[in-house]
């Protein structure tokens, strides 16, 4: 039971910078804007918050650079897609190769440095219930952080004013602009906001649960809190799910290493991005109009609960994701 | 409140939109504002609502004089618009829209909303669940929602720009005697709409709007239908009356011409289909369609055309019977055998099914082409040959989606091959003026001529009466029998598609 206990505490400690990221994602993407840029983000966030933490000897200013470097990337995104009409995908495909060659130029000076890192922090009392307590109570202030910032970002998009005006961009900036939204404006908070948290994510890395720097420090961890976006259907409760599901198979891939020595490493590095694309292609089945036809085509007493599940599990994208939007 | 406005202008690059308009509505009463398509109507109702912003001129609102930055600023001086197609969020609940950037005084919490969304509708006559998903909802239901979020959020004026476009007959009734009562309570409605019927059925005063500028100001109501036309098309078109007159011996001559070639062979031939679509099933349905001939399918939307349309058309498969095609069993064939066997299908969504809104005439004649290359040349000169011959006002090269609808459905036909036995058209003349329909029916009366069979499913009655052989009339989901055209009337259609009498028509057939 404890070694259950101990490896989804493990879990939920992994997967707190792709919970970070994926939420700073969730929330530019409800409204409306796709910040490709993620992963280069999340390295230079990583860096620049390992740099300034390692300098000053201060975390909370390394934490600080990392979020402002996360909103300016952001800005920039905005800015090119936003004000001057270029395409997202574009804008944010280039800005992640260029914030990657970046953290490796700049980062240099940092490579293999020992620095400072988050303290491990157990909540007084509360870390001594059983199972819970070791299972939620016994970690640092970034994982508590992570926990609290799904609920938070829930309650924010789905039961306050602003959150539903936000969701309205995603879904029909024109709807917004005629309702005396500012469209525009909206779009460029909640793009930075998203990229602020997304900076934060690469300190989470560098600074607590991959501590140091080097080179491509965080690789790959931008793109797989894209995918994971789109797997929890733009709705946080299941984007943190899908957060948790990608840390426990990178942990079960590093623990069957030593059950399977004979096996290359490397099956076991791309092991949990290949099954998250599995995953991932499931789920998405489920809003295909091709099952919609095969249970449609199927007997009464089997259809309507097919259908009804088909319809819990499929997650529509925002309406207009990506799309740009012009006063008329 | 009354709305006034003097000298507003607005130009989309050469075209001038609304030129130099000055006009007056009267608090209390219900404006229409007609005119043919393009006139500048939605445009002048977009300024007054901030929606645009105008290039030139002023607009008042009770007295004073307002500029209006965007729609917000409006609907905070009691200005409120419906669109055409209503501008929500359909993946949002019916409450959700209604809270949606809803000034916080008007919907304080969601409970409070609730409340509301409950009070206006119940007073209003509206049927909006609040929890109901836009998306499920009728064009309708979505108008009668977008009223009451406007009228929660303070607006005294209303617009609503083509609201009867798409909405059944009960809706329309609900929402002319909804209007009606807001107007007694001294709001002032603006409707606008290119029906002449609904506007002397509803207004007190109509304007009219030709080219962008305003040939017809405050008119009491009534006024002869024939003034009102002649406002709207100009009065070089030498009388509407017997340019109608003209048509209509023009449509007997073609009809004469051809009339269900005897020993043809039938363009369709249904046994016992059934065929399901969301929760409407057409059961146990057998039909001969003859080749030249036009059948018309007239009912409430939503009644089960579409569901026949889409069958005849190969685009639904059906779950029992079959489906013969010029006397070839084509049952669950792909839409693309059905091409093949020479059956078109025009949709009511022109750029959603129909066209490649990029592309231009020349390109969708270079994809109808053979082989691997394509011959830009003869494409060009298809698209020249189909822009002389229908009348299409577009250049080869013109984007589709830059066409009005009339020149886009024109373009449509023109792209139907010369040899074929069957068109199934829905709505082929919505939201088209009366000269751009005309055009697309003598077309489509030469296809007949021709031999080839036209279904077609339309909300106008009239349309239905004046150029089908026969009517097949849908009521949930059942089917009449083929009725003679000459056998109905006007009355007796509507009683029909409202159900009145249907069974015994169903039977007798």
């Amino acid at each position: 039971m404890n070694q259950v206990i101990t490896l989804l505490a493990a879990v939920l400690a992994g997967a707190a910078p792709l919970v970070i990221a994926s939420m700073g994602a969730t929330l530019s993407e409800r409204a409306g804007v796709v910040n490709l840029s993620l992963d280069g983000t999340i390295l230079l966030g990583a860096m620049a918050g390992f740099g300034v933490a390692l300098s000053t000897g201060n975390l909370a200013l390394g934490f600080g650079m990392a979020a402002l470097v996360g909103a300016l990337v952001a800005l920039v995104l905005a800015y090119l897609s936003l004000t001057l009409g270029q395409s997202q995908t574009a804008v944010g495909f280039v800005l992640a190769l260029l914030c990657t060659e970046l953290s490796s130029f700049l980062g240099a000076p940092f490579v293999r440095v020992s620095g400072p890192a988050v303290p491990f922090a157990p909540i007084p009392l509360l870390a001594e219930i059983p199972l819970l307590g070791p299972l939620l109570f016994r970690h640092d202030a970034v994982i508590y952080a992570s926990m609290l910032l799904v609920p938070l970002s829930w309650w924010f998009l789905f039961r306050t004013r602003a959150g539903l005006t936000i969701r309205a961009l995603g879904e029909r900036p024109q709807a917004a602009y005629a309702r005396g939204v500012p469209v525009v404006p909206l779009r460029y908070l909640a793009t930075i906001a998203g990229g602020a948290l997304v900076g934060l994510a690469g300190a989470a890395y560098s600074l607590d649960l991959k501590q140091g720097w080097s080179y491509r420090h965080t690789f790959g961890a931008g793109w797989i809190a894209l995918a994971i976006v789109i797997f929890g259907g733009w709705r946080p409760w299941r984007v943190a799910l899908g957060c948790y599901l990608f840390a426990a198979l990178e942990i079960l891939a590093l623990r069957s290493q030593s059950a399977l020595p004979g096996a290359p490493t490397q099956v076991f590095q791309v092991a949990p991005f290949a099954l998250m694309i599995v995953v991932l292609a499931l789920v998405n089945l489920a809003g295909s109009p091709a099952l919609a036809r095969r249970i449609a085509a199927l007997p009464p007493p089997l259809r309507e609960p097919l259908r009804r599940l088909v319809a819990r599990i499929a997650a529509p994208p925002p309406a207009a994701l990506g799309q740009p939007f012009e006063r008329p | 409140m009354e709305v006034a406005v003097h000298t507003l202008t607005k130009h989309f690059g050469p075209v001038r939109a609304n030129d130099g308009l000055t006009v007056r509505f009267a608090e209390g009463q219900i404006h229409g504002v007609l005119g043919e398509n393009g006139a500048g109507k939605s445009t002048l109702m977009k300024l007054i609502s901030g929606y645009l912003r105008p290039d030139g001129g002023t607009l008042t609102l009770g007295g004073r004089a307002v500029t209006l930055q965007n729609p917000g600023d409006a609907l905070k001086a009691g200005v409120g618009m419906v669109h055409q197609e209503p501008l929500d969020l359909p993946a949002f609940s019916a409450l959700e829209n209604l809270l949606c950037a809803a000034p916080r005084w008007a919907l304080p919490t969601m409970a409070e909303a609730r409340n509301t969304l409950r009070l206006l509708a119940g007073r209003l006559g509206f049927t909006v669940e609040p929890d109901a998903l836009v998306a499920e909802m009728t064009v309708g239901q979505r108008q009668q929602l977008e009223i009451i979020r406007l009228l929660a959020c303070g607006a005294r004026v209303l617009i609503l720009d083509e609201p009867t476009t798409g909405i059944t007959a009960a809706q329309a009734r609900a929402l002319f005697t909804a209007l009606r009562k807001l107007a007694a309570e001294g709001n002032t409605v603006l409707f606008v709409s290119h029906k002449l019927d609904e506007v002397a059925d509803l207004c007190d005063t109509v304007s009219v709007l030709r080219a962008g500028r305003l040939v017809g100001e405050q008119m009491a109501l009534p006024q002869p239908q024939a003034r009102l036309l002649e406002l709207m098309f100009g009065a070089g078109m030498g009388g509407w009356g017997s340019e109608a007159e003209g048509l209509a011996r023009e449509n007997g001559a073609l009809r004469e011409s051809a009339g269900g070639q005897p020993g043809a062979q039938a363009a369709w031939r249904l046994e016992r289909v059934t065929a399901r679509e969301r929760n409407l099933t057409l059961r146990d349905l057998s039909l001969t369609i003859p080749a030249g001939r036009i059948v018309g399918l007239a009912g409430l939307d939503g009644s089960g055309q579409q569901i026949l349309l889409r069958l005849l058309a190969g685009r639904a498969r059906p779950e029992a019977g079959r489906v013969i095609v010029r006397g070839t069993d084509l049952t669950g064939a792909p839409s693309r055998a059905f091409r093949s066997a020479g059956v078109e299908y025009l949709p009511a969504d022109r750029l959603a099914e129909g066209m490649v809104g990029p592309l231009s005439l020349a390109d969708h004649f270079a994809l109808l082409q053979a082989g691997a290359l394509v011959d830009r040349g003869a494409a060009e000169r298809a698209a020249r040959a189909a822009i002389e011959g229908y009348g299409i006002k577009a250049t080869p090269v013109t984007p589709m989606s830059a066409l009005s609808g009339g020149n886009q459905q024109r373009a449509m036909l023109a792209l139907v091959p010369e040899r074929c036995g069957g068109l199934v058209c829905e709505h082929p003349t919505r939201g088209l003026d009366v000269a751009s329909a005309r055009a697309i029916w003598r077309r489509l009366l030469q296809r007949r001529a021709e031999g080839c069979a036209v279904v077609f499913a339309s909300a106008d009655l009239d349309e239905l009466l004046e150029y089908s052989d026969e009517v097949l009339v849908f009521f949930a989901g059942q089917v009449s029998p083929p009725l003679a055209r000459a056998s109905l009337s006007t009355g007796r259609l509507a009683e029909l598609i409202g159900g009145v009498g249907f069974d015994g028509a169903a039977q007798r057939g």
